[in-house]
């Protein structure tokens, strides 16, 4: 071993490349796999036409999110395409002796929520997952990211996936965040400054103050959205913060485990003197409440700020106006006063139990504006009682909101929970691509708080004035 | 799933000239509840294709019987957003066997290598003039050749190499799938396990 300064990504990446191939990818092994029902069962039919079976089924975690319904999940699922997928996971899970957290088991819920929660996801692991938002786990300083069908039958026949090295950004946020701005807008900056691809073909990590002092719940919303700039992951390094999440979750180490495995994710970090093919650094005061106003999570800007002109960003005039076009919005426009008619929070992004505490912070006391239609949806059932345990039910009760079910939800709209065309929504998701939430959908990306606060207002408002 | 082998592919080519095309256009999520790869194609850019009725739009690249061919060429920042293999499927279900671009999303790349649709990465210049050569004459062929890594625009002769690593050209020429590669590696990777 070469005692050169070696990053983070470097410790985790190289202790999993079980072959080089020459001029090829790297031969990755993955300690974590969880699966859901849209990504798998083409994977699984896969393995069916080949003869073949899954390598390290304990290895494999599979929960139903994406095409759930909200309400009502006692009763059968009404989609018959929707019940298919359901049904195909629990037979696939059956048949191969995977563990399957579906519908009403009391440890459901968003894949990248339920999988930190129960202590799966754990510091220096290899994590993977059909879906793009795999990025989340990174916050553990694992490396986390997602994969296509393809690979999730890689995954279940050889736990294995063939993977070119990624070249290594670091992203530094120093100083401190300003009131009423939260992780959500310190992703929604980076990711306006670097745009939508920006930092494709690298991993990001995320160094500096702004990321030391924050929550797990935090640093996972961070992560989550790296891939919206392009990254394939990005990750934090593990340290204290990171230990007592973990310690005492149901899957966690216990024990003398437990003691071994601290002693190693404490040697988790960037030695002082590595280097990056890439490094930037932002200044925490720089950075206000975020909003979107186009179609893709690049297109955010500080939420007192005008829409830009044209050639004033980066990529085709044409582009550009077609986006602004699809959201009935004109350059120069400011968003605070724009009528808003959904708002949603929930998803991988914004939907774990600190998410719903920002959100109470503002709402209690007042009271929803009639003509918005809300969707609170937790990111699981654990977080669903943590609401109902903190007293934020009530809060949310109080002021007219209703507590849905956990799941995927309006974030990619695949169940009931779509919003109708030409409609606004302030989402705390991730993506406002066109028609994201529904064939015609305008999603306006944003914080809890600033969900919160168009909730009650009805319009785009600056959270601060709630503060 | 296997694919048919790529070598050399000559056709005229479908114009995209938007940027940050994602897969949430490529095919929308409301048509990922099959469990069998079958029928994508119908729904490639659903939503860019056909109104609210079901019927198509006159004015997408699709609909217009002018453009034809096996080549999609589509703006920069092509297939970001989600890592839906469902994307990649569509794009080959529907008879597209190669995207150029002048620049991939990471996911999508790789999806479309392993499903037998080669993105074509090329400089934002060399993807100007396929579109103007496109826009001077709709069935002006490309031709993509896979052994010599190049891309030419038969009309003006204009060509430019693009890049691949050894492997996955290799897999592409032949039909072959990671799955085969690792399945033949079974016993390494357990006592890789095994030592972890």
């Amino acid at each position: 071993m070469s005692n050169s300064p070696t990053t983070l990504f470097d410790k985790v990446w190289d202790s999993h490349v079980v072959r080089k191939i020459a001029d090829g990818p790297d031969v990755f092994f993955i300690d974590r796999h969880f699966i859901h029902e849209v990504t798998s069962p083409v994977a699984f039919l896969g393995l069916e036409t080949r003869g073949i079976g899954v390598l390290f089924p304990e290895r494999t975690f599979a929960t139903a999110d994406h095409n759930t319904p909200t309400i009502n999940q006692h009763l059968p699922v009404e989609d018959p395409l929707s019940a298919n997928q359901l049904l195909q996971l629990e037979k696939n899970t059956a048949k191969y002796g995977i563990s399957h957290w579906g519908l009403g088991n009391p440890k459901n819920g968003i894949v990248h929520v339920v999988g930190p929660e129960n202590g799966i996801t754990l510091p220096g692991m290899t994590i993977v997952c059909g879906d793009s938002h795999t990025s989340t786990h990174g916050a553990f300083g694992a490396i986390a990211f997602g994969i296509g069908t393809s690979e999730v039958e890689m995954v279940l026949s050889s736990q294995c996936i063939m993977q070119p090295k990624p070249k290594k950004m670091r992203i530094n946020v120093n100083g401190a965040l300003g009131k009423g701005v939260t992780p959500k807008d310190v992703a929604l900056y980076i990711i306006s400054k670097l745009t939508t691809s920006g930092a494709t073909g690298y991993f990001v990590e995320y160094a500096g103050d702004v990321f030391e002092k924050m929550s797990m719940e935090g640093r996972m919303t961070v992560c989550n959205l790296s891939i919206e700039m392009g990254a394939r992951g990005g990750m934090i390094a593990p340290d204290q913060t990171t230990f007592d999440y973990i310690e005492g979750r149901e899957l966690a180490p216990k024990g003398a485990d437990w003691d071994k495995q601290l002693a190693y994710w404490k040697t988790l970090k960037t030695d002082a003197g590595a280097s990056f093919d890439e490094e930037i650094t932002f200044l925490a005061s720089e950075i206000e409440p975020m909003i979107t106003y186009g179609t893709n999570p690049g297109m955010g800007m500080g939420i007192s700020k005008n829409i830009p002109n044209a050639e004033d960003v980066e990529g085709g005039v044409a582009t550009y106006e077609k986006s602004l076009e699809y959201m009935g919005f004109a350059q120069n426009d400011s968003m605070i006063g724009k009528k808003v008619d959904y708002v949603f929070i929930g998803s991988c992004t914004n939907g774990r139990i600190e998410d719903f505490r920002a959100f109470a912070s503002i709402v209690k006391g007042r009271k929803k504006a009639d003509h918005v239609t809300a969707w609170v949806v937790p990111g699981s059932h654990i977080v669903e009682a943590q609401i109902r345990e903190e007293g934020i039910y009530d809060i949310l009760t109080e002021a007219g909101f209703a507590l849905r079910q956990p799941g995927c939800s309006a974030c990619l709209a695949m169940n009931d929970d779509k919003i109708p065309a030409g409609k606004y929504a302030v989402s705390t998701s991730n993506r406002n691509f066109e028609g994201r939430q529904g064939p015609g959908s305008r999603t306006l990306l944003a914080s809890p708080l600033v969900a919160a606060a168009a909730a009650i207002t009805g319009v785009v408002t600056d959270p601060r004035e709630f503060l | 799933m296997a694919y048919d082998s790529f070598n050399i592919l000559k056709s005229s080519a479908v114009p995209l000239p938007i940027e940050n095309v994602d897969t949430d256009q490529i095919i929308p999520a409301r048509f990922l509840k099959a469990t069998e790869r079958k029928g994508f194609g119908d729904n490639l850019f659903r939503d860019w294709r056909y109104d609210k009725n079901d019927a198509p739009k006159a004015d997408f690249v699709l609909n217009n019987p002018t453009y034809s061919g096996q080549i999609l060429v589509g703006g920069k920042n092509f297939g970001s957003g989600s890592s839906r293999e469902h994307a990649a499927w569509a794009i080959y279900d529907y008879g597209f066997r190669c995207v150029v671009s002048s620049f991939f999303a990471d996911i999508f790349r790789g999806n479309a290598i392993n499903v037998g649709v080669l993105p074509v990465q090329v400089s934002p210049e060399f993807l100007h003039e396929i579109f103007t050569a496109i826009e001077a004459d709709p069935k002006a062929e490309l031709v993509v050749n896979l052994p010599d890594q190049t891309i030419t625009i038969v009309a003006t002769g204009a060509s430019e190499k693009f890049a691949i690593n050894g492997y996955k050209k290799n897999n592409l020429l032949n039909g072959f799938d990671d799955i085969d590669y690792l399945q033949a590696m079974k016993s390494e990777i357990s006592a890789f396990a095994e030592n972890r």
